[in-house]
């Protein structure tokens, strides 16, 4: 193309190479507004629309089986505050988020903190760490349960050993909890502990040096130059669980023995509330797409109200060290 | 500061304290081997439950090493008519689904992320600042108007439904831009543009050569994450046209359960990737270590 165009532009002269400028100029105008568009286009379309959709369908009766619904404004709404299932599926959603969300992040810094250490065959050591991570929800459910069975598990064979009675993980509230967290645990600990370690490895040696000539042991080190250095990265892996935690669904879903009811159990003891909207839009007889959109839009706010809490807390991390 | 001057006077001198402060015991092996043992014990066990006949499963004391009916529970899976889901359809469809999402995922990914790293245009840093907030924004909240619009468009229980709306992530734009304004110097694009270069060539001749590393790793990761997609392929997909995820969730409802066939479809679900894993794992770690850092 260049040869071409450098043999050619003497020939033909001047209103050639205006041209050619003002097609390049047109192109380095438009260019990367043409470039970015897909993502913007596509998020429109089935991001961002859907978004605002959801806050019209939560302000009608719309089903699935009956198109003609009529505008009821905050009924919904009204409704759902006084809606002890979803009070309590937004109870078993924070408490599980809780129990896997604390310790799992505290476990995956300590982890990291170790794969930071000189390590032998450390890439070895990793990518088992990140193995879990491979591994899909549904597999993580189905495997998770068949092991926290009642009869036959081997969690409950394991616990034998130490005169624990079989327990009916399934069926009890904090029982099945602590196993559905134990699934989130298994599964994300070791993604938030390559993500701490990456944070790490920014940090300079001299900084632990100088830690250390202050006569600073090593957990005095981790507590006073790993962890407040790390207060970004903190913040994202908090952010970050606290928007998939609260949107918990395929492990509680595949826990249920019938797999199919979304209910979260026979007493609803660990229904989530992203299941609680999938039951009342798909999986019940009503198919209420108006009530399930408004528990969309509560699920929303609590995401955003539990995200600033959260923020908030982990802020104080530095000013609570200094 | 003064201590960090003072630091590097002793440095020398302070070398065995420096490697004392990093260095791995014993301790610390066993430790990150039990890591792995509970890493992989999951895996190994659905192989294990995946290669018995049911009477294994209830077994006492439990079975621990894998028997010889694999390929008895991958016929019963694949071949039988026994179970209610066309398993070969599902795993097609997962490959398809997966790979049009990754290819189309990198290209508009390169493509925007090239915009915002070396391109100039009103707006760059506020449309910039959007593409990060919308991955804040947990778009699965509006599954029941997504849902509706499928409707109205006929893609309901077609792959379109579960392709659509993947096809750009905000993660990938992001990624390639802190990718192509850290590795790509700004003399070879004025180069190619003294060459007489549209903007389209540039990123032919010099950005896609230069971006194809990370490409590969954000391909891996799209594909991992397409592949494992459960919640929306359940809500949009039927049984009788699933993703391999909606398949073996299929499989494993009802009153019966019979985990020997169950863990099979698990197993072979979570083979490809594991298979891509063990083969490219090292690159998607610095794929989430090196996002992670820049994030």
């Amino acid at each position: 193309m260049s040869e071409q165009s450098a043999v050619e532009a003497p020939v033909r002269g001047r209103s050639r190479t205006t041209i050619r400028s003002r097609l390049h100029r047109i192109d380095s105008k438009t260019a990367p507004y043409l470039y970015i568009s897909p993502f913007f286009v596509l998020f429109g379309a089935f991001g961002l629309f859907p978004l605002g959709y959801t806050a019209w369908v939560a302000m009608t009766d719309r089903t699935l089986l009956n198109p003609s619904w009529s505008f009821i404004g905050l009924q919904n709404f009204t409704t759902l505050i006084h809606d002890s299932y979803f009070w309590n599926a937004v109870e078993n959603t924070l408490a599980i988020f809780l129990i896997s969300t604390i310790p799992q992040l505290a476990f995956a810094m300590f982890l990291a903190y170790v794969l930071n250490t000189k390590l032998r065959a450390r890439t070895f050591f990793r990518m088992f760490v990140l193995l879990p991570q491979v591994t899909s929800l549904v597999a993580v459910a189905l495997i998770f349960t068949q092991l926290f069975s009642h009869d036959y598990g081997l969690v409950n064979y394991v616990l034998g050993w130490f005169g624990i009675h079989a327990i009916n993980w399934e069926a009890g509230r904090l029982s099945s909890w602590i196993a559905l967290s134990v699934m989130v645990t298994w599964r994300w600990a070791g993604y938030n502990a390559l993500i701490y370690l990456a944070a790490m490895q920014g940090i300079p040696d001299e900084l632990y040096e100088a830690a250390a000539i202050d006569g600073a042991k090593p957990w005095k080190q981790f507590r006073y130059v790993t962890v407040p250095l790390l207060r970004p990265t903190i913040i994202f892996t908090v952010i970050v669980s606290t928007i998939g935690g609260l949107q918990l669904f395929t492990e509680p879903y595949l826990f249920e023995p019938l797999k199919q009811g979304a209910t979260g159990g026979s007493a609803r003891q660990y229904q989530t509330v992203v299941m609680y909207l999938y039951e009342k839009a798909f999986a019940g007889t009503q198919f209420d797409f108006g009530y399930a959109a408004a528990i969309g839009w509560a699920l929303f706010l609590l995401i955003g109200v539990i995200s600033l809490v959260n923020y908030l807390i982990v802020r104080r991390i530095r000013s609570a060290e200094a | 500061m003064a201590t960090v001057a003072h630091d590097s006077r002793v440095r020398g001198r302070r070398r065995p304290l420096s490697r004392q402060l990093g260095a791995a015991g014993p301790l610390t092996y066993v430790f990150l081997i039990v890591v792995a043992l509970v890493s992989m014990f999951p895996l190994y066990w659905s192989l294990v439950v995946a290669s018995h006949d049911n009477s294994a499963v209830a077994a006492y004391p439990p079975v621990l090493t894998p028997g010889n009916q694999l390929w008895h529970n991958l016929h019963r899976l694949f071949d039988s008519g026994e179970v209610n889901v066309d398993f070969w359809t599902a795993l097609l469809n997962s490959a398809i689904v997966a790979s049009v999402v990754t290819v189309s995922v990198v290209f508009f990914s390169a493509l925007a992320g090239f915009a915002f790293a070396k391109l100039r245009f009103r707006g760059q840093k506020f449309l910039f600042v959007t593409v990060i907030a919308t991955m804040l924004v947990p778009v699965q909240l509006g599954v029941i108007p997504l849902y509706i619009e499928m409707i109205h468009l006929g893609w309901t229980n077609h792959l379109l439904a579960v392709i659509a709306p993947n096809l750009a992530s905000a993660f990938g734009v992001f990624l390639m831009r802190q990718y192509i304004s850290g590795s790509v110097p700004n003399e070879l694009i004025d180069a190619a543009s003294v060459d007489g270069c549209y903007t389209f060539g540039v990123f032919r001749h010099v950005i896609w050569p230069a971006v194809r590393p990370v490409a590969a790793v954000l391909g891996l990761l799209t594909f991992m994450t397409t592949w494992n997609d459960f919640f929306w392929p359940l809500v949009v997909l039927s049984p009788r046209n699933p993703t391999v995820q909606v398949a073996v969730s299929t499989l494993a409802s009802g009153y019966v359960q019979d985990y020997a066939l169950v863990l099979t479809g698990t197993f072979v679900s979570i083979l490809p990737l594991l298979a891509v894993f063990i083969v490219l794992g090292r690159h998607i770690i610095g794929g989430i270590m090196r996002g992670a850092v820049k994030g």
